[in-house]
């Protein structure tokens, strides 16, 4: 059983608005590893994310997280998602607001200290959320998804607005839990985050790019980062498009 | 469904409010403040003492159905109810939160402005007080789940705000406060009788000229518990865990 993926992809469709987002994804998530969802934004990133925690209406395809449909009631003890915008209450303190996600998550009380610590906010516990800077913010979120600790963890964009010696800290704590066996899933656009990843899922467009470790991405596409690489893969996907005459833009219009 | 969550649920909402206290000293006092005001215009005890009961049925609708069409609008906006979703969280555990927290309000804001209008205001009720705080109370609870259910319609915070005079003001004009309900032209009186708040009314017109408690109070009581259930029922089909 452990042996299965903790996130596995077949053919996933989604439709947004009267428009395909998500044209047929297939993809694995290895259990206790750091995967890391990079590509521009508006390529599908937080849709496929928002899929996987089961709050997103699908068209099409078979999504099984830790070996249950994705949306199933049993899974939501088991998954930890902080979405892209904070999605807190600011007019609650830090505590009282874990306390009461806590509270829904079915977490123990004494959690709330334990997350605390885990993003550094244990000064800011009585400070209203409201009152918080930007950073401080995504943190608070952050720990609102690691309560109760879940074994999938389903992070947008969890860095964003932090200062690089933060980040580096909660890039060490994700592979603190990536060590205990928690799976994390973390979008990002910026790339030197992604070469923490241990496999790196490149989307452009709503489609999968490459499925693959950091290192092996740099030596398939000779290059020197993975900035490099991804901008090699795009023009490599638009140049294959165009000779097919499958580019995006030509074929939307003439649908 | 989870007692320890719905608890939860409605001490959170609670402590939102306590962090606002200007919200709070509104909510308790506008009322009030309104039918002193009310008072006055009329300049006659015996008017006012008319119309009054009316209007304890109204303030806490109104009021309510504000905050709450509010409040759940900035849950879905803020994404904390996509946050909510995605937690082991009934819907219904969500709903009672709002209606337990809410419902504790209405007792505070009930009884502040009851009190004011017997002691003060001249207002006089024959029947027993509890029957017009539990009716009020109900109105109150009624104003929060349909605001809970409309939201739903609504995309920002304008839209909410409009829904107010779509589904709260034709209930005020045919309720039976600026007009009594069987002097109204036959299709009005089909509209008013199918709007709760005209059975809210009609229980506080009762409880204020008469002190038995009889069927006729007993069924509009019943008729209002029954339209709060329904849109609660309706706002809980209305919250949907995937969204487009």
């Amino acid at each position: 059983m452990t042996n299965s993926p903790a996130v596995d992809v077949a053919g996933l469709r989604v439709r947004r608005g009267g428009r395909e987002v998500l044209h047929g994804l297939s993809f694995a998530v290895p259990r206790g590893s750091i995967t890391g969802l990079v590509g521009p934004s508006g390529c599908g990133k937080t849709t496929l994310l928002r899929v996987l925690v089961g709050v997103q209406a699908v068209a099409g395809g078979a999504v099984t997280v830790l070996d249950r449909p994705a949306g199933s009631a049993a899974l939501r003890r088991r998954i930890g998602y902080s979405p892209q915008s904070p999605a807190v209450y600011p007019d609650m303190t830090v505590a009282e607001c874990l306390r009461y996600f806590a509270a829904a998550r079915r977490a123990p009380r004494a959690d709330v200290r334990r997350v605390l610590d885990e993003v550094r906010l244990t000064p800011e516990a009585g400070a209203l959320v409201g009152r918080l800077s930007g950073g401080q913010l995504s943190r608070v979120s952050l720990a609102a998804a690691l309560l109760g600790a879940p074994e999938l963890l389903v992070l947008d964009e969890p860095t964003v607005g932090l200062d690089p010696v933060l980040r580096d800290e909660l890039w060490t704590l994700f592979h603190r839990l990536a060590g205990r066996g928690v799976t994390l899933l973390v979008s990002s656009h910026v790339m030197d985050e992604a070469a923490r990843c241990q496999r790196l899922l490149l989307m452009r467009g709503g489609r999968l790019l490459a499925d693959d470790t950091p290192a092996a991405l740099r030596a398939a596409t000779a290059a020197d980062d993975l900035d490099q690489a991804f901008l090699r893969l795009v023009r490599a996907e638009e140049a294959r498009e165009t000779a097919a005459g499958t580019n995006p833009r030509t074929t939307e219009v003439a649908s | 469904m989870n007692p320890v969550i719905t608890l939860a649920t409605a001490r959170r909402l609670l402590t939102q409010l306590r962090h606002d206290p200007r919200t709070v000293v509104m909510l308790v006092l506008l009322p009030t403040a309104l039918l002193v005001l009310l008072r006055y215009v009329f300049d006659s005890e015996r008017l006012f003492a008319h119309l009054a009961p009316a209007l304890l049925a109204v303030f806490p609708f109104l009021i309510m159905f504000m905050i709450s069409s509010i409040i759940t609008l900035r849950e879905r906006t803020t994404g904390t109810l996509e946050r909510l979703m995605t937690m082991p969280i009934a819907k219904l555990d969500l709903l009672l939160g709002y209606a337990l927290a809410f419902g504790l309000l209405a007792v505070l804001q009930v009884a502040v402005t009851l009190g004011v209008s017997l002691a003060w205001l001249g207002v006089d009720i024959a029947g027993p007080v509890w029957t017009l705080v539990l009716v009020a109370v109900l109105d109150a609870l009624l104003g929060m789940a349909l605001g809970l259910f409309v939201s739903a319609f609504a995309r920002t915070e304008f839209q909410a705000m409009q829904f107010m005079p779509v589904f709260a003001m034709p209930q005020i004009l045919l309720c039976g406060l600026l007009q009594p309900r069987g002097q109204m032209a036959t299709v009005l009186g089909w509209a008013s009788d199918v709007m709760p708040l005209s059975y809210a009314v009609d229980a506080l017109n009762h409880v204020t000229s008469s002190s038995t408690v009889d069927t006729d109070l007993v069924r509009d009581i019943a008729i209002v518990a029954g339209c709060v259930l329904l849109a609660l029922l309706l706002g809980a089909a209305n919250l949907r865990r995937r969204t487009p």
